[in-house]
C-alpha cells in the first residue's frame, strides 16, 4: 500500500495524537497518521473541556477557527444526596477575558478541525485503517506496523502509540500491562440540544458564557464516581463515570445511574425538553502517578490516555494528552535533528522532559489519591454527602428547635455515622493525599 | 435478572447512535462455557450498550452491533480468556457524531 518510509507513525487521532503529529509535521518531519475511525474524532468520546494554554503551546492561533462551544465563566461543584445538591458556586467576570482559559468543545467537531490543521502542516492522515501490530526488527526493535489494509508493513523510525485508553498494541505487544478494573472508570454520557436562549436563561450566562457542573455524591450509588453537567453552545453534555471495579462488584447498569442522574430534582429542570442526540460510553484512566506504565521504548513511545495520564482530581485529562503528545514530538525532533537512532536510550528524553512538565508534576502531587477514594468509596461517596445535605438543611431549616439543640444533632450525626477517630482519620488521610 | 424497562431504555438510546456494522464479523466473542463467572455475569448489567445478555441456559451471549467500543467487557473478562476482544475493522462499528 506505501512503500515509502516515513519519520514517524502517529497510531490514534485523538487529542495527543494530533498534537505529536502537529508538531512534528510543523517541524518538517515526514508524518503519517492512522486512524481507524471513519473521520478524526468518530471514536473519540469526552465531556468535554477544553483548556487553552496547553492548546496555545501547540497551535497559538486556534481561536482563529477552532470550534469551540462555550468559555466557562462559572464552575458548579455539588455534593448531593437523593434530594438535594449543597456545594460551592465560583463564578467570576474575570474568566471574560481575551483569551479565555477553558472552553467545552464537541469532540467529533474539534478532531476534524485538529487533523485539518494536521494535515495542513504537511503530515498524512490515513483513516478508516486499525493497527493491528507493531512490526520489530531481529532484536525487537519497533520498526513500523501492519494495518488491516492491503498491503505490507509501513515503515518509520519511531511509533508514537496515541491509541487511547484501551491501548491494544501496547498491551498486546508487552510494552504495558492491561488496565486493572480498579484503575479505570466507565463513564456515560448523553447530548441534550436545546435552542441557545433557553441555556442562557437557565444557566443564567450570555453569548459565549458557559457553565459546569460537577457532582458527588449518592448519584453514583455509594461507587466511586463523579456526574457532570457541561453547558455548550446549543446542547448539554450530561453525564456520570464509576471506577470498572465497582460497577462490577455492585452489579450496577451505568445507563440507569445516568438515567436516574437525569431525573434528580437538581438536574431535571435543567435538561426539561431537551431532544437526546447521542448516547457514548468510554473509559477513563484514574490509576494516576501509580499507573504510569513504561513511556518510551526501542522505536516507540506512549502518549495520551494510553499512557494513563488522566488527573482524576482536577478532571483533566486532554491538556495531559496534548501535552504529553507535543512533548513526546519534541522529544522526538531532538533526537532526530542530532542524527541520533530512536532507539530507547535516546527517546528516555520524551520522559525527562515530560517529568519536568505539569503532567507528571500534578499526577506525582495525588500520588495517593487513587487508592484512598477507592478503598474508601462508601464513605467519600455517600456517607459524607448525606451527612452534609442534612447539615445544610438543619442550619436552613427553621422550625422552632434551639440552634444549639441543631448544632449538636449536626455533629452527633457525624460522630454516629463515622465515629471520632474515624472523622479524624478519614480528614488526615485525605489530607495527605492531596499535599 | 433482566429489567424490562431498562432494557428498553437503553435500546432507545443506542437507536440514536450512528453505526457501520460489519455484518458477520463481530469484533467481540464470547468464549463457550456452562456457567459464567462472576464477572461475565456482570457484564450483564455493567455493559453500557447492553451487548451482553443471558440465555436460557443461563450463559452469557453477546450482540455486539450496538457496542460503544468503550472496552468496559475487556477490562473484566479479557485476561481470563472468557471473551476475545479487537477493535472493528477500519471505519466500521460506533461512529460518533458529537463524541
Amino acid at each position: 500500500m506505501i512503500k515509502e518510509e516515513f519519520d514517524a507513525i502517529v497510531i490514534g487521532a485523538g487529542m495527543s495524537g494530533n498534537a505529536a503529529a502537529y508538531t512534528m509535521a510543523s517541524d518538517g518531519l515526514k508524518v503519517l497518521q492512522l486512524e481507524r475511525g471513519e473521520y478524526p474524532g468518530s471514536k473519540n468520546v469526552q465531556g468535554a473541556i477544553m483548556y487553552a494554554n496547553m492548546l496555545e503551546k501547540i497551535v497559538p492561533d486556534f481561536r482563529d477557527d477552532a470550534p469551540l462551544e462555550r468559555h466557562l465563566v462559572e464552575q458548579r461543584l455539588w455534593v448531593m444526596d437523593e434530594t438535594s445538591h449543597t456545594g460551592i458556586h465560583y463564578r467570576s467576570d474575570d474568566f471574560n477575558e481575551v483569551k479565555p482559559n477553558r472552553y467545552t468543545i464537541i469532540r467529533a467537531q474539534f478532531d476534524k478541525w485538529f487533523s485539518r490543521r494536521v494535515r495542513g502542516a504537511g503530515a498524512t492522515v490515513l483513516c478508516e485503517t486499525t493497527v493491528t501490530e507493531l512490526v520489530r526488527d531481529a532484536k525487537g526493535k519497533v520498526i513500523g506496523v501492519r494495518t488491516d489494509r492491503a498491503g505490507g508493513a509501513i515503515y518509520a523510525d519511531v511509533v508514537v502509540l496515541a491509541e487511547g485508553v484501551c491501548g491494544l498494541l501496547g498491551t498486546r505487544g508487552g510494552l504495558r500491562k492491561m488496565l486493572k478494573p480498579e484503575a479505570v472508570a466507565l463513564a456515560v454520557k448523553e447530548m441534550h440540544f436545546l435552542p441557545e436562549e433557553v441555556i442562557e436563561q437557565r444557566f443564567g450566562v450570555k453569548g459565549s458564557e458557559g457553565c459546569v457542573i460537577e457532582a458527588v455524591g449518592t448519584i453514583s450509588h455509594g461507587m466511586a464516581g463523579l456526574g457532570f453537567l457541561y453547558t455548550n453552545k446549543e446542547s448539554i453534555s450530561l453525564g456520570i463515570g464509576c471506577l470498572v471495579s465497582d460497577f462490577a462488584a455492585k452489579m450496577e447498569s451505568p445507563y440507569a445511574l445516568l438515567d436516574a442522574l437525569k431525573n434528580h430534582p437538581s438536574i431535571r429542570p435543567l435538561i426539561a425538553g431537551s431532544e437526546v442526540k447521542e448516547y457514548a460510553a468510554h473509559l477513563i484512566p484514574e490509576g494516576g502517578y501509580k499507573a504510569i506504565p513504561q513511556l518510551f521504548g526501542d522505536g516507540w513511545v506512549v502518549v495520551g490516555d494510553a499512557a494513563q495520564l488522566n488527573n482524576a482530581v482536577h478532571r483533566e485529562g486532554s491538556n495531559l494528552a496534548m501535552t504529553s503528545g507535543r512533548i513526546a514530538a519534541e522529544a522526538i525532533i531532538q533526537v532526530k535533528r542530532r542524527n541520533d537512532p530512536m532507539t530507547k536510550r535516546n527517546l528516555a528524553l520524551y520522559k525527562t522532559m515530560l517529568e519536568k512538565s505539569f503532567v507528571v508534576k500534578d499526577l506525582r502531587k495525588y500520588k495517593d489519591m487513587p487508592a484512598l477514594l477507592h478503598t474508601n468509596a462508601r464513605n467519600f461517596f455517600t456517607t459524607y454527602p448525606r451527612l452534609m445535605s442534612q447539615a445544610a438543611q438543619n442550619f436552613m431549616r427553621v422550625d422552632g428547635t434551639p440552634k444549639i439543640e441543631k448544632e449538636k444533632a449536626t455533629t452527633a450525626a457525624f460522630i454516629k455515622a463515622r465515629s471520632r477517630l474515624g472523622l479524624v482519620s478519614d480528614a488526615i488521610r485525605l489530607a495527605l493525599a492531596w499535599r | 435478572m433482566t429489567n424490562p424497562g431498562t432494557k428498553l431504555r437503553v435500546e432507545d438510546k443506542l437507536y440514536q447512535n450512528r453505526y457501520l456494522v460489519d455484518s458477520g464479523r463481530p469484533h467481540i466473542k464470547v468464549r463457550p462455557h456452562k456457567q459464567p463467572s462472576a464477572n461475565l455475569l456482570a457484564l450483564t448489567r455493567v455493559c453500557p450498550a447492553k451487548c451482553y445478555e443471558l440465555n436460557d441456559k443461563g450463559q452469557v451471549e453477546i450482540t455486539a452491533d450496538g457496542c460503544m467500543e468503550c472496552g468496559t467487557c475487556r477490562i473484566l473478562c479479557e485476561t481470563s480468556g472468557e471473551i476475545e476482544w479487537n477493535y472493528p475493522r477500519g471505519g466500521f462499528g460506533v461512529l460518533f457524531k458529537f463524541g
